[in-house]
């Protein structure tokens, strides 16, 4: 609200300012005689020079202005020249932009009045109106567009007709649309021309501008009321796809971390309640990896995570193996037994990295690549979800084609078949055992590490994800890793579309619910196993 | 013909009876009647400790009776004993009247606070104790009737049971953290004054409370071993051990695990009623998974399929649970009870109990076996050696 208001007042008398700038072309002489005003120690001399400075296009033209209002612009009286201390507290000459050893003697900070300070805030909205920068200049088109203040006019139309940046230019003509749309004595075919460009926005800013209008004339109101109608057409649209994208982000973090439960439950039939832990193990391995890193190569920060990757499979999978030949091997053919002794085992490395790391959340940071975010269309979409779904696709590929080509997937699929069989042709079905378990620790490890970038890592972090993660697998059913792959998708983007109409919390409540209520339907899932291995 | 209740005892589940008769009449004696300084005197707290016990108990009676002769592993059944909580500390919030912080005679603390314009329908009643007492009963066998008539009669079974037990739990957990739900949110309910017009904190009403808490362990006691020694007993049995055999033979097996789960609930309902004014609060925590899994680990440990072992179990968990989370090992709970979960299901699947069961069992065959042989030697002296000779 403030800041708003704030931005109203600084396009309002930025305007003004030029103006008077564009008014006073005498004063638009060289940018060495402007400069040299501010030297005169006289308040109306400086308006001059700060009008004809903002109106100069000088590159040094923002930093004498900022300087100004900062105070940290200095004038010689007697050489008439005009010094910047800039920022990190060197200096240079404000006409050549040469670096200077220090400030002469004599020099003083340029003074400012109140009324000169509003002159200069405008000058300096004016000059991001006409910045080289052409996101800045777009910036303050927006500010316009928000704004509509009829006194904008003349600087919209003047930065209209220099600019050659399509987006800028756009920009400036949805801004130059929304002065006249409010503008009293504009006539309808421009009103009816605003209102298209305003249209073909079609954004929530646009609906906005558009609802606050109010007494005009019949045809006005009737475009106007299409133009709403079209737009809220659009957001519908844009705010389904954004939905869509949610929940295909929060289908892929699913994924991730029920791609490793697929293959310890659904291929080898293990109910491992350790898998959250499993992740939360891959999570501390980045934090690790990310602290060796800080502390020894500053400059790898932003390959950590390729190192953590493979590390925290490692870590996950020789830990998973472990467990394996120390525990789940004396429990197979006794599921309820293992589902016991597995949460005691995720108890126990909870309590393990809790005494290790401490009760409280570590800082895992994001590398450059995965901050940060962009537009598409109407919907922002951050590049850390974006790289977790690539990363997601890419694990599920992998493990794809693992089962598939590789000859440890071929006897893996065998002692799923048949695990006696499997033996009698001479497959180790129990170093089989240790290296699926193994394989679907260590996914899980991985999914820690992509886990990391988004979650808080604490010793709970595994506890939020495992009910979800058995949900996932039996929704898709078990023994089945593209099952696994739509019943993530479809329960991501079902919470997604459930949480505006119901709730975060109650639109959980419903999908857990609906689920139990579909596995009484199909106990087996969506994409059940279907013949007698099933009962075994 | 002995009665349905006493047939079949044997002298263990006779001892077993005794002391929890004793401990439910001694314990409230020696707090009641002795003084202070006295060295046999109970002091209030362990009084409390003791009755939070025998709930925990019963809550692993009932799991016993599903998981230990149905073979239903219930992972949610801490949303029962849970829902009885509620249904109790509905009727204690109720009791609270005008003493709240509010003073609002009506409405509860939270709802004034929350802004609750009226009593929300679900709470009607609760005011009276016999409405509370049956909903003790009736909401989670109501729940457990809906849930298992679901989940039997499309025959999900074994793990798929468990883990969508676990999410019933879970969902439960999300909806009562929930403000709207009416249940007093995140914070539950708590600050109970009053009882049946009894002060809940006054020494007298804890040992009141420990007694009937003993009380509903010999009933629930009772009732399962009527139900493992009838008829339906061996038909559980059967179903734990062969499902697909036993409905062959003809039985309706979801009619046999429908009765046995609800009425299961049922027993952790009353446990979750008889928990709440001993320990004070009820809030949603009760409702997470994990506490479901630690009373399973309190059956797994005493042995299931052993009633007495079940029983022994929660108490002996416990009392080791709360012997370590209040003092300077309190880090090393988890450790101890993870191992627990691990060392119980490796080596001791039957569980303590039940490994003393067999032991003794195999003891007793031996026994037979040496008497049988020494018979056969004696008789074998004892016959003319011609006999043997042609044997």
């Amino acid at each position: 609200m403030v800041a708003s208001f704030h931005e109203r007042v600084r396009t309002f008398v930025l305007s003004i300012v030029l103006i008077l700038a564009f008014a006073l072309p005498a004063l638009a002489g060289p940018f060495e005689d402007a400069v040299a005003k501010f030297a005169n120690d006289d308040f109306s001399d400086t308006d001059e020079a700060i009008g004809a400075v903002t109106a100069s296009g000088n590159p040094l033209a923002f930093p004498i202005i900022s300087a100004l209002q900062d105070g940290r612009l200095s004038a010689d009286p007697d050489t008439k020249k005009v010094y910047i201390t800039q920022a990190d507290g060197k200096i240079i000459d404000a006409v050549t932009g040469a670096a200077v050893d220090r400030l002469p003697d004599n020099a003083a900070a340029v003074r400012l009045n109140n009324r000169l300070r509003r002159t200069v805030e405008a000058a300096l909205g004016s000059l991001t109106l006409q910045s080289p920068d052409s996101a800045k200049r777009i910036a303050a088109a927006q500010s316009v567009f928000k704004s509509h203040e009829e006194s904008a006019l003349p600087a919209i139309d003047s930065a209209l007709a220099n600019e050659t940046n399509r987006a800028a230019k756009a920009a400036f003509t949805e801004a130059r649309a929304a002065i006249l749309l409010y503008k009293s004595d504009a006539g309808d075919a421009e009103k009816l021309e605003a209102i298209a460009t305003i249209k073909a926005r079609g954004d929530q800013e646009a609906l906005a501008l558009l609802t606050g209008l109010a007494d005009q004339s019949p045809a006005i109101a009737k475009a106007v009321a299409s133009a709403m109608a079209s737009i809220q057409g659009t957001l519908a649209i844009w705010s389904a796809v954004q939905n869509a994208w949610y929940g295909i982000s929060l289908g892929s973090v699913l994924l991730l971390a029920a791609i490793g439960l697929a293959i310890t439950f659904g291929v080898m039939g293990v109910i491992n309640m350790a898998h959250g832990e499993m992740v939360m193990l891959g999570a501390y391995t980045t934090f690790v990896v990310q602290e060796i890193i800080r502390t020894g190569y500053p400059g790898l920060f932003d390959y950590s995570l390729l190192i953590a990757v493979p590390s925290a499979f490692m870590v996950a999978g020789l830990i998973g193996v472990a467990i394996e030949r120390t525990i789940i091997r004396f429990l197979y053919g006794r599921p309820l037994e293992t589902l016991l002794a597995t949460w005691g085992l995720s108890l126990v490395l909870q309590q393990g990295v809790r005494t290790a790391f401490g009760p409280t959340n570590r800082e895992v940071g994001n590398p450059s690549w995965m901050s940060g975010a962009f537009e598409l269309g109407q919907m922002t979409i951050t590049y850390n979800r974006l790289w977790i779904l690539c990363f997601t696709m890419a694990v599920f590929a992998i493990l794809l084609a693992m089962l598939r080509y590789t000859s440890l997937g071929l006897e893996m699929r065998a002692v799923t078949q048949n695990r006696r069989m499997a033996a009698s042709m001479g497959i180790a079905t129990s170093r089989v055992d240790a290296l699926t378990f193994g394989l679907g620790s260590g996914i899980a490890g991985m999914a820690g590490v992509a886990l990391s970038q988004i979650d808080n890592v604490s010793p709970n972090l595994g506890q939020s994800y495992i009910i979800d993660s058995f949900m996932v697998v039996v929704f898709g059913g078990v023994g089945n890793l593209w099952g696994t792959l739509v019943g993530a998708f479809t329960l991501g983007v079902a919470n997604k579309f459930l949480e505006p109409i119901a709730g975060a919390v109650l639109g959980k409540i419903a999908i857990l619910v609906l689920i139990i209520l579909f596995i009484q339907k199909r106990p087996r899932g969506l994409f059940a196993l279907k013949g007698r291995a099933v009962e075994a | 013909m002995r009665h349905v209740l006493t047939r079949s005892f044997d002298r263990s589940a006779t001892l077993f009876l005794i002391v929890v008769a004793a401990c439910g009449v001694l314990i409230p004696l020696s707090n009641l009647l002795l003084p202070a300084s006295a060295m046999l005197q109970v002091p209030t707290y362990l009084v409390a400790l003791f009755g939070k016990y025998a709930c925990y108990a019963v809550l692993a009676l009932s799991i016993d009776l599903i998981w230990g002769y149905c073979g239903i592993l219930s992972l949610g059944h801490g949303a029962f004993f849970a829902l009885g909580g509620y249904a109790m500390g509905m009727y204690l919030m109720r009791q609270i009247g005008s003493r709240g912080v509010y003073g609002n005679p009506i409405l509860p603390d939270f709802m004034v606070f929350l802004n609750y314009p009226k009593l929300p329908w679900y709470w009607h009643g609760f005011d009276m104790f016999w409405f509370a007492a049956l909903m003790v009963v009736v909401v989670p066998g109501l729940l457990a009737f809906c849930f298992g008539w679901l989940a039997f009669r499309s025959r999900v079974t074994g793990v798929y049971l468990s883990i969508i037990t676990q999410a019933m739990t879970y969902a439960l957990l999300l909806a009562f953290f929930r403000n709207d739900f009416g249940f007093g949110g995140n914070n539950g309910l708590t600050d109970f004054k009053d009882i049946l017009g009894f002060n809940v904190q006054a020494d007298g009403t804890r040992a009141a409370l420990l007694a009937l808490s003993c009380v509903a362990v010999i009933v629930a006691f009772l009732i399962c071993r009527a139900v493992v020694t009838s008829k339906l007993g061996k038909v559980l049995i059967a179903i734990r051990d062969a499902e697909s055999r036993t409905r062959f033979l003809g039985y309706r097996v979801e009619t046999y695990k429908l009765f046995v789960f609800t009425l299961s609930a049922c027993m952790a309902g009353v446990a979750g009623a008889l928990y709440v004014p001993q320990v004070g609060i009820i809030n949603p925590s009760e409702f997470a998974p994990g506490n479901s899994i630690e009373a399973v680990i309190w059956v797994a440990v005493g042995g299931r399929g052993t009633l007495i072992g079940a029983a022994l179990g929660a108490v002996v968990v416990n009392y080791v649970k709360t012997y370590f989370t209040s003092g300077p090992l309190a880090p090393y709970w988890l450790f101890m009870l993870g191992a627990l979960f691990i060392l119980v299901t490796l080596l001791l699947p039957k569980g303590v109990a039940g490994t003393f069961n067999s032991w003794r069992e195999s003891r007793s065959a031996r026994r037979a076996i040496e008497n049988a042989e020494s018979a056969a030697r004696a008789s074998a002296t004892s016959e003319p050696k011609g006999r043997s000779e042609r044997a």
